[in-house]
């Protein structure tokens, strides 16, 4: 069937901004998508509130709206780009459920506008439980037993008929929110009463506890013709009852055999067919361990996390071949870009084991709960690729960028035998580190698996890497023993760690007998048909396929692209990625890298990507020459580096994980393009910096470096509290926390302290002011400043965290000369050749530097699209010798736009049980969202509609501020009040809002006897708390559970009087349904 | 105990000793499936071959009697990356290793697969030795090595006496050329009473029996060696007995038209190869597993026309009979190991044996209708 030739203009709908449960794996895929509906000729209209995605560039679509992801923007966006088609299969659940929304209010039809790839009745039979529920009957699919219900009571009263436990599951909500195991009456309520609030339609299912049954997935795909096919199988090695998203997956499934895996095949090609999708479908299945019996759990019409794993994992594009499937082309009329032969008519066929693993954030939410549940936690996650299942766990596990390298990284040693079984029920991140402790104590098999219902087959994998352990400690180490190490992937340093050698040593005792790593490709097809693709994973003991310099092999003299390679004289260059998405790391890393490949293509040189995410564009495999899948750590950079032999690489795009392989790079002998190291080292290094800034005459808050918690008590008195405690060479602010007492410094170091330091902790005067921050590119001489940025949120509050306005409102013309050449001034004098970030405080007219880093930002993809420069292509060339004046841009600080563009975090609170989302030096947000408009109000309105902050509803709100905010809330107040807010308050803060004539209802306090401020909270009708905690660690646990309430039941909190300031601002002045849309894509000042 | 594989190119490859230590000469062939390694080594059509698996996690399920196609392996030698050290599936019975050991099957692990495999690509199938003998002559072993043919093999995997599967449906005749369990298992479980038939047994013996139907199976070796087989076949072909022919049935039946067979550079031998229905343009994911094709191209379309064909390189994958109530393709509906997708051809057979239903298919398709039975994705090994 050929394509279809009414579909012209296509808008494609994205899923915002990343949260828990739908992160980068649906940029990559409408990424994708997008490249490939262009490649049909299609005009493509991109809508997604996220600009640090690639799929919100003019590259990618003709036209880009960066808006707030709601049914009046889509509408009016309808209206002003008249679209033929919506494809809404691309924006993960927020995109779907925005098309079902616009389907189901005629509007599409009203318009003419067709939903593409999948109907919205498809979309309704697979997400409605009961209409699942139904047409899964109706084929003979098993569900298990199950209900819908609307309300607690009808819930309890099902549940007594199939009895506990029972799980439970919201409709409509996203990653599994609001879900869970009820094991008892109260929990059941509990989790009941939450779920339906948050689910869209009110609904929630209780079902049959399958806890401990094989999780099983497939991605299948279905054509407009009917024809069906699966992509991959996966297992997951946690049994359900932990979310696929955080649960450690092998690909394909290991200890099924062929009856199993061809039931559950064919099952889900039933239901797929049945639901009548057209393009990916993944479908997930609770296989039980002893039987054939089997549950199908769940269906998602569109392509998905797992979807984005599967198509890494076999090199399978899901997203591009669904896209063409919503054109119109049957699956065999589409060729597969791997082979260049086949057609995406077949199964693809691995000879290797995919590994993939949940990076959750602990670390960062220190006080969270670490517990895995049917709640996805994890903000990403990694994949490696290995011959054998041990190999792929350790690289993958060195993937993770949370210092672990093996499996004596959390040391269950200290434990009794009692508590170790104990902990091995315990269901949580560390529980393989569990096992391979139990394992060293020669548990059995069957208590292990008894306690954590793990296949025994993953048990055994586990044995076999804590015998490695064992043996590395006790054998001599021959050169068999290295080369059995190596093969199960361990790696040089810990190596060297259990045979009491250097990794030094360890590494040339490799290289004396030739152990070093292989390279093979991922093909599609098991190497059944030549590939052309150069998708590449590291294997020890096994020959070469990465390059034709190795003699010798046969398969080798016949690859043509070795041959090709071996005659290419391009320059190769390097470019890091920057491992799984996690706080303080996200999405806009791998847009800086991407760009950067990209660029570095255009002048000709030859790419190389090394990359660890499978959620991302920079790992797909067309967006590098060559792409090897691999940990980011020295080791296995090294072996690529040792195979290509790169003329340079560039650190400065991947964020910190690329940043920290500097030193290694060099050891290596790799020229590092850009800023060189001494100088990024000079802007981490505090005495060097102080240097610099004392030669530019720049001021900086006082500080001092310190090691211990004495040097830092001493220090902080010094200065005066607040000071600012954090450690050097960290990301995201990790780590960092202003301490107003001895106590708090002691607290903090100690929590610093808890991972090994190599390098000081700084000590700096705290101060209170405006935060602004710029990103610019220097080429040496010249320093081009797209923008400046300025944080609405007070000095003290990570940037990351903070509401950014661009250009900046409320500096003089003077402050921006100031940090126009406070920026020229830092650039040359730190050599930086590229990208600079810098953070300033502005207090009492006075311009402080308070960080820089001589790298790409979390802003950067922001104001390269909100000023049309681009940024990233711009400093590549720099990189490479032009001149900012060469390439046609004047230096100094850009003309400003004559439209504002905000930047607002978003946060994840609600899926992490017990952390604390009261904002701080440390950064919480997942994600961001872009609000721009012509004036600052509409563009403010817009930012808070798309982090989801849409009000008024109830018009209620509870205030309750710490002593030193009252002054400052009374306008705030009385703001709400004239939009006709009812405002609840607790004793003093009530007392202080009277006393200026305000309206204020008292609400007893949380200790205090019911009703109280928590009843309040829980009673749903509350649209927002503001909530300024205390300072410092004495702070009260009641702010706590106020604030941990209001998110888990929904409620909007805000920790900050200035983005309560900023939130009131909006609401005075919204209108919801006159937006101005802005095409991003028209905004150009490219070269 | 190391092991060697030694190609007829003169590659080598140094691994382990798994199953049997004896020195086996045989035709090294490669199969991609990911599940499915006991069906395949009990697969007769494997018969005189040596098979790498490309998965290289083998065993990892263990071993279920009961999935065995065929009483025992017949496949020469079993090559793989890896063996697991345990068997991990609530039916398994016993571990590969065992099994290897037990039916005196040699094999080897620990080798390169992929590079193997990617030599079989490129160069085309060729013979191969594994020894255990360390002081192998290279100048000894490769003149035995390409003097190596596969030979009459299906005589060699054939059923010695004929037996009945019962049922009080259609009675089918199977002949057994080295027939998988599942395909007599897939007509038994839709009421057919299954005669299996040596595959020797001359037509007239057959056709006394007067059955609704004959089903040519799947087996080993080159096509053009089963001559005798060939001539009854012919016999079968004149009767107007309706027959369904998979994979080495399917060529035997062509060649006793007169068409021609040749081998294929590697053949296809997996579970994820696309037919293509040339009635319904519909493409089914199947199994395969051959190393030889019909020549369709020179097919004389008064005898019988294409099918079916492979989506990825075109070649014939199945034949109409014109004029006949006779259907025969080259890949393998009755899975084992294997997608299920193409297990609806069975019920046309069904259909083809039910002269009623048959008419009325043959009058749609003279209209031009391509009205074709939906796939009813029946899960037909479900157990």
């Amino acid at each position: 069937m050929p394509k279809n030739p009414d579909i012209k203009k296509v808008l494609v709908i994205g899923s915002g901004p990343i949260v828990i449960g739908q992160a980068a794996e649906f940029d990559y895929a409408g990424t994708q998508a997008c490249r490939a509906l262009h490649e049909e000729g299609i005009e493509v209209v991109l809508l997604n509130s996220n600009p640090a995605t690639i799929m919100t560039d003019k590259d990618i679509a003709d036209h880009v709206y960066i808006e707030p992801l709601t049914v009046e923007v889509v509408e009016q966006l309808i209206l002003k780009e008249r679209p033929d088609s919506v494809l809404p299969t691309l924006g993960g659940q927020a995109g779907l459920n925005l098309a079902m929304e616009l389907a189901e209010r005629g509007f599409l039809e009203k318009n003419g506008v067709r939903l593409i790839g999948t109907t919205a009745q498809t979309i309704k039979k697979a997400e409605d439980r009961q209409e699942f529920k139904n047409t899964m009957e109706k084929i003979g699919e098993p569900v298990a037993p199950s209900k819908v219900v609307e309300s607690v009571e009808e819930g309890v009263a099902f549940t007594r008929t199939i009895g506990y436990p029972v799980v439970l599951r919201p409709a409509y909500t996203l990653g599994g929110s609001g879900g869970g195991i009820a094991h008892n009456y109260e929990e059941l309520v509990e989790i009941l009463e939450n779920g339906l609030r948050l689910s869209r339609v009110g609904q929630v299912l209780v079902e049959r506890c399958i806890a401990g049954w094989k999780e099983i997935e497939y991605e299948v795909m279905r054509d407009g013709a009917g024809n069906v096919i699966t992509v991959c199988n996966m297992e997951n090695i946690d049994p359900v009852g932990v979310h696929t998203g955080d649960s450690i997956v092998v690909a394909p499934s290991q200890t099924m055999g062929d009856k199993e895996y061809q039931m559950l095949r064919t099952s889900a090609l039933n239901i797929i067919s049945e639901l009548k999708i057209t393009g990916g479908c993944n479908v997930q299945f609770a296989l039980h361990p002893d039987s054939f019996e089997y549950c199908v759990i769940e269906v998602n019409p569109r392509v998905s996390r797992s979807s984005a794993l599967a198509s890494k994992a076999t090199g399978y594009p899901i997203a591009k071949v669904a896209a063409k499937i919503a054109l119109g082309y049957t699956l065999d009329e589409i060729k597969n870009a791997i082979t260049g032969k086949t057609y995406a008519s077949f199964e693809p066929m691995l000879d290797y084991c995919v590994v993939k693993m949940p990076r959750l954030p602990f670390d960062k939410f220190i006080s969270a709960s670490r517990r895995l549940t049917t709640q996805m936690k994890a903000t990403g996650e990694v994949m490696s690729i290995c011959t054998n299942f041990e190999g792929a766990l350790m690289k993958a596990i060195r993937s993770l960028e949370q210092h672990v390298d093996c499996l004596l990284s959390y040391d269950f040693s200290g434990m009794d035998d009692d508590a170790l079984l104990r902990q091995l029920a315990v269901v949580d991140d560390r529980r393989i580190w569990v096992i391979a402790e139990a394992l060293r104590r020669k548990f059995s098999y069957e208590k292990i698996h008894e306690l954590t219902k793990i296949d025994i087959w993953f048990i055994d994998k586990i044995a076999i890497l804590t015998e490695m352990e064992e043996r590395l400690r006790k054998e001599e180490l021959t050169v068999e023993l290295l080369k059995e190490a190596k093969r199960v992937e361990f790696p040089d340093n810990v190596i060297a760690r259990l045979t009491g050698r250097s990794e030094e040593e360890i590494k040339q005792l490799r290289y004396s007998h030739g152990i070093i790593a292989a390279y093979k490709m991922v093909d599609t097809c098991a190497a059944e048909f030549a590939a052309t693709t150069p998708y590449y994973y590291s294997v020890f003991g096994s020959e070469n396929e990465a390059s034709g310099e190795l003699a010798g092999n046969a398969a080798a003299e016949t690859d043509s692209d070795c041959a090709r390679e071996t005659a290419s004289r391009r320059k190769k260059v390097l470019v890091l990625g920057s491992g799984p998405i996690r706080i303080g790391q996200g999405i806009e890393f791998d847009f800086c890298s991407v760009h950067c490949t990209w660029a570095f293509e255009k002048e000709g040189y030859e790419t190389i990507i090394i990359n660890n995410n499978p959620e991302t564009v920079s790992t797909d495999f067309d967006i590098a020459d060559k792409l090897y899948f691999e940990p980011l750590t020295p080791e296995d950079v090294e072996n690529v580096v040792r195979l290509e032999n790169p003329d340079g690489a560039v650190v400065q795009f991947g964020g910190q994980t690329a940043i920290k392989l500097t030193e290694s790079l060099m050891k290596m002998g790799v020229p590092i393009l850009g800023t060189s190291a001494e100088n990024v080292d000079a802007a981490e290094d505090r005495e060097l910096f102080d240097e610099i800034l004392e030669k530019c005459n720049i001021p900086r808050p006082a500080g001092h470096t310190v090691f211990t918690a004495e040097e830092a008590k001493k220090a902080a008195n010094e200065l005066g509290y607040p000071v600012l405690v954090r450690p050097s060479y960290v990301l995201g602010g990790q780590g960092m926390q202003i301490a107003i007492n001895d106590e708090d410094v002691e607290q903090y170091i100690g929590v610093i302290n808890r991972i090994a330091q190599e390098h000081p902790i700084l000590v700096d005067k705290y101060m209170m002011g405006k935060e602004i921050e710029v990103d610019a590119v220097c080429d040496g001489t010249d320093v081009l400043i797209p923008g400046i940025m300025e944080h609405i949120e007070r000095a003290g509050i990570h940037s990351g965290d903070s509401i950014s306005v661009y250009p900046a409102q409320s500096i003089s013309k003077k402050i921006k000369r100031v940090i126009e050449d406070y920026t020229r001034k830092l650039a040359r004098s730190l050599h930086v050749i590229g990208l600079i970030n810098i953070q300033f405080i502005v207090s009492n007219d006075e311009v402080y530097v308070i960080e820089v880093n001589p790298r790409s930002s979390r802003t950067v993809p922001y104001i390269s699209k909100v000023t049309g420069i681009p940024i990233v292509p711009l400093a590549t060339k720099v990189i490479l010798g032009a001149t900012i004046r060469d390439l046609g841009f004047e230096p100094g600080l850009q003309p400003e736009a004559d439209y504002f563009a905000i930047k607002m975090p978003v946060f994840s609170f609600e899926k992490i049980q017990g952390a604390d989302i009261s904002l701080g030096p440390e950064m919480k947000s997942t994600g961001e969202c872009l609000g721009i408009a012509a004036t600052f109000d509409e563009a403010l309105y817009k930012a808070f509609l798309g982090a989801g902050i849409n009000l008024p509803k109830y018009k209620n709100m509870i205030i309750t501020v710490r002593d030193s905010d009252k002054l400052d809330v009374i306008d705030i107040a009385k703001r709400f009040e004239a939009l006709g807010y009812n405002i609840f308050a607790t004793k003093g803060t009530a007392r202080a809002l009277m006393e200026e004539d305000i309206q204020v209802r008292m609400t007893r306090k949380v200790e205090q006897e019911s009703p109280n401020i928590l009843d309040l909270i829980l009673g749903h009708e509350i649209d927002l708390v503001i909530d300024t905690p205390s300072q410092g660690v004495g702070h009260a646990k009641d702010g706590f559970i106020i604030r941990r309430n209001a998110i888990e039941t929904g409620v909007n909190v805000l920790t900050s009087l200035d983005t309560a300031n900023a939130l009131i601002t909006s609401l005075e002045n919204n209108n919801i349904h006159g937006l101005t849309l802005v095409d991003i894509a028209a905004i150009d000042r490219r070269m | 105990m190391k092991a060697f594989l030694i190609l007829e190119d003169g590659t080598v490859f140094a691994g382990t000793s798994i199953g049997s230590p004896r020195e086996v000469v045989s035709e090294i062939v490669f199969n991609t499936s990911m599940t499915g390694y006991l069906e395949v080594l009990t697969d007769p059509s494997y018969a005189g071959q040596a098979v790498v698996m490309t998965y290289p996690l083998i065993g990892n399920y263990g071993i279920c009697y009961e999935d065995m196609e065929s009483e025992r392996p017949w496949l020469d030698a079993f090559i793989v990356r890896e063996l697991s050290r345990i068997p991990s599936n609530f039916r398994s019975e016993d571990t590969i290793q065992n099994f290897l050991l037990k039916y005196d099957i040699p094999g080897i692990a620990g080798i390169d697969t992929r590079a193997l495999t990617k030599i079989l690509r490129e160069k085309g199938t060729m013979n191969g030795c594994i020894t255990t003998n360390e002081n192998y002559q290279l100048e000894e072993i490769l003149p035995r090595l390409a003097a190596y043919t596969t030979g009459k093999v299906v005589e060699k995997v054939t059923c010695r006496e004929k037996y009945v599967l019962q049922g009080d449906g259609p009675r089918v005749a199977l002949l057994d050329l080295g027939t998988k369990r599942n395909i007599a298992r897939c007509l038994n479980q839709r009421g057919c009473e299954v005669t299996v038939y040596p595959a020797l047994t001359k037509a007239e013996e057959i056709l006394a029996a007067s059955p609704d139907g004959i089903m040519l199976s799947n087996g080993p070796g080159d096509p053009k060696e089963c001559t005798a087989m060939i001539e009854e076949i012919k016999k079968l072909y004149a009767s107007d007995v309706p027959i369904f022919a998979i994979c080495l049935g399917h060529q035997l039946m062509a060649l006793a038209n007169g068409a021609d067979t040749y081998k294929m550079k590697y053949g296809h031998r997996g579970g994820n190869h696309p037919v293509r229905d040339l009635a319904t343009g519909r493409v089914y994911i199947s199994s395969q597993n051959h190393g030889y094709v019909v020549d369709a191209e020179h097919m004389d379309p008064a005898i019988a026309v294409p099918a079916f064909e492979n989506v990825n390189d075109g070649t014939n994958e199945g034949l109409a009979y014109t004029g006949k109530n006779i259907f025969t393709i080259q890949f393998h509906p009755e899975a084992s190991p294997g997608p299920l997708d193409s297990g609806y051809l069975f019920d046309r057979f069904m259909g083809m044996m039910r002269p009623e239903a048959a008419a009325e298919k043959s009058a749609a398709a003279d209209e031009g209708g391509k009205e074709m039975p939906e796939p009813d994705h029946e899960r037909e090994v479900r157990l």
